[in-house]
């Protein structure tokens, strides 16, 4: 069974449009991101624990198992490095598999499968052999999951060659980023952040509840969206850290504080032009991530500025999770989270200086 | 389950058993020399015609030969750090593998492989250098072809050492959960790099794993390429007719080191190893039932030689890569990074 799907035949859409009225859940979003190509491309399936009956943990299935039956959408055992390995054999072979780990956290267990073979086998063979395969992962803290169920861990995914990692913000982006994962013949992270589904049993910011379009679209891999903009700061960021930081700007603009936020949808590519084009702009920079601190995209988002010109920052700083595993008692975890309260303190530091 | 009773195989039948054998053999060889010819006096491990680590199969022919024969180009194999026997028995082109093993632009992958990374899409070969790690991509391909109403299967090829690790054991229970067609092959050489079977396994014959799976196991005894033949032509057979997966351990032999440069002075039979050779033990078994005489074997030599000296001509005449080309084949589209 091989796809019939190409990048050029996706329906990649100039221009975001007028998303029009109907508003979608990120879980919903995606749902019918992976449901539109289903009906299109019989080489499209979904594998991972819990994604039949059940739906996804965190809804990312939820009724595809009705519409498509348990041949394309398929439970497995909690066996993560053979079901990422099956993926792997099939794409390889020509279908395109959507494999859902359940957590990120988990990769411990299956990240040889994940970094050794499914990220390396199109260089290693010289370009030869292709992996179109969606490898979509539950992220984020912030509801007392404790430190091996409530991390980002992006960044790691990202510093290892060869795997594309996209981490949508909202539901606009992760119907368009899902299908542009599951058309893309490179390996793709998808990573949804448990904070951005819109879930009923979690508290949720009100824009993981939004306006997207019917039909099929594509939200290009590598491309930042400028998601508000503004003059005396800039936040780079990603995932629910969006949201808070878009609160956080809404509130100092009332005090004549106007800040630029930066959506990069994707670590890899990383889109370090738009990163530039703002610091540009303000001068100033904080980068907001929910990923550990130390040796991550924190660092990495500041050496892109430093390496194109140093003489841009008159003040950087960040607001990440320090080196910490993520505590479980309330008060502790929002402690070390990148909450609204510590954005907005770096944001009055920045534009003190 | 005892090995099935080997079923009457033609003269030529098995002389092409044997002649693969050589093949392997002498390309091994080669190798073997191209590998050392320049690392003296000093032995320096990244230096040289073919550098790094290298893992030689000699000896472990039989397995390659005898399951090889059942298949053609449109079935998959994934093999280990040790691949070069699979390679040439599943039918790899010998010239693009030579030339990925020494680096060159005209390799299989344009020399950002090496030998433990051989991709050749048109016989669907490939090889891991983690242990066990090829298993759960072999689940993929078989799936794969199951879904595609086929009758076309996978074969798994790892080490005794890897029926020790997670992947070994996931990827048994979900091929026989979804009666994938996949064949998984353990080479048992009884050696673990340095550390011997006994001290690493706490069963006699892994092929015993597979009752936990509800498949059929069968191990083969003394690295038997008649066995190996019987035994997967009953497996594939099986797997082709949707019947499942098989587990089998074949008993076999490191002829040489883990890797070249390994003195195994950690291995207590390493003077007798030579006498397990199998290929004077198949080559006298056959010329005393009369399926060969001196002269055919010598032809298969010659052939074998002729191929071999072709593959590393190629190679050693073959341009190495561009430098500046690092960056390519990261992601099939885009940018690098």
């Amino acid at each position: 069974m091989t796809s019939t799907l190409s990048n050029k035949q996706s329906l990649a859409l100039a221009v975001e449009p007028e998303a029009g009225k109907r508003k979608l859940s990120t879980s919903k979003a995606m749902q019918e991101a992976i449901s539109q190509r289903m009906a299109r491309d019989e080489s499209v399936f979904v594998m991972g624990e819990d994604v039949g009956a059940y739906g996804g943990i965190f809804s990312s299935t939820t009724g595809l198992l009705d519409r498509f039956g348990p041949e394309r959408i398929r439970d497995t055992p909690i066996s993560e490095s053979a079901f990422i390995g099956l993926g792997i054999g099939a794409a390889v072979e020509g279908m395109r598999p959507i494999v859902e780990l359940m957590f990120a956290d988990f990769f411990g267990v299956c990240m040889d499968q994940i970094y050794n073979h499914m990220a390396k086998i199109h260089y290693e063979s010289g370009g030869n052999v292709r992996v179109p395969m969606v490898l979509m992962m539950a992220a984020g803290g912030g509801y007392s999951d404790g430190a091996q169920h409530s991390q980002c861990l992006w960044g790691t995914f990202a510093h290892l060659p060869g795997m594309k990692v996209v981490v949508p913000s909202n539901p606009y982006d992760a119907k368009g980023l899902m299908t542009a994962a599951i058309d893309s013949d490179d390996p793709v992270v998808f990573v949804f952040h448990k904070g951005v589904m819109g879930l009923g049993w979690m508290a949720k910011n009100d824009r993981s509840i939004g306006a997207v379009p019917e039909e099929e679209y594509v939200v290009p891999i590598g491309k930042a969206r400028v998601a508000r903009e503004g003059t005396d700061v800039t936040i780079v960021t990603i995932s629910l850290s969006v949201h808070h930081s878009l609160d956080v700007a809404e509130k100092l603009a009332s005090e004549g504080i106007s800040v630029e936020v930066i959506d990069l949808r994707s670590l890899v590519p990383l889109d370090r032009e738009a990163i530039v084009r703002s610091v540009f702009k303000t001068g100033r920079l904080i980068v907001v991530d929910e990923d550990y601190q130390s040796f991550g995209l924190s660092g990495e988002v500041i050496a892109v500025v430093a390496e194109h010109d140093p003489t841009l920052l008159k003040r950087v700083s960040r607001v990440c999770v320090p080196d910490v595993p993520i505590p479980y008692a309330h008060e502790l975890e929002y402690a070390v989270l990148p909450t609204p309260a510590r954005i907005e303190a770096a944001v009055r530091d920045a534009v003190a200086k | 389950m005892t090995p099935p009773t080997t079923q009457a195989l033609t003269d030529e039948a098995r002389r092409d058993l044997l002649s693969m054998m050589v093949l392997i053999r002498t390309y091994e060889e080669a190798i073997r020399a191209a590998y050392y010819a320049d690392k003296k006096p000093a032995f320096d491990i990244g230096a040289g015609l073919v550098p790094g680590e290298m893992h030689l199969s000699a000896g472990q022919e039989p397995v390659a030969a005898g399951i090889c024969a059942h298949l053609t180009h449109d079935d998959a194999i994934t093999a280990t750090h040790r691949p070069h026997h699979l390679a040439i028995a599943h039918g790899v082109a010998l010239r693009p593998m030579t030339a990925e093993i020494f680096g060159r632009e005209t390799g299989l992958g344009h020399g950002r492989g090496g030998h433990m990374h051989l991709f050749d899409p048109s016989t669907h070969f490939s090889c891991s250098g983690i242990i066990a790690e090829g298993f759960p991509p072999a689940l993929g391909q078989a799936f794969a072809f199951q879904r595609q109403g086929s009758d076309r299967v996978a074969v798994a090829v790892t080490g005794e050492g890897a029926a020790n690790q997670g992947a070994f054991h996931e990827s048994l229970n979900l091929a026989a959960l979804w009666q994938l067609p996949v064949v998984f092959v353990v080479e048992d050489n009884d050696w673990g790099i340095s550390v011997p079977r006994s001290a690493s396994t706490s069963v006699a014959s892994n092929a015993d794993r597979a009752v936990a799976y509800g498949m059929p196991g069968v191990r083969v005894e003394d690295n038997s390429v008649e066995g190996v033949h019987a035994a997967a032509g009953e497996a594939i057979a099986r797997a082709r007719s949707g019947g499942g997966p098989t587990l089998i351990e074949v008993h076999t032999l490191r002829l040489w080191g883990h890797f070249e440069g390994d003195a195994e002075g950690y291995r207590p039979d390493l003077k007798s190893v030579p006498e397990h050779d199998p290929i004077p033990i198949y080559r006298d078994q056959l010329l005393a039932a009369g399926a060969l005489d001196g002269g055919q074997y010598q032809a298969m030599q010659k052939s074998a030689g002729e191929q071999v000296q072709d593959a590393i001509d190629f190679a050693k005449s073959s341009p190495t890569p561009d430098p500046l080309g690092h960056l390519s084949y990261v992601f099939s589209e885009g940018a690098h990074s």
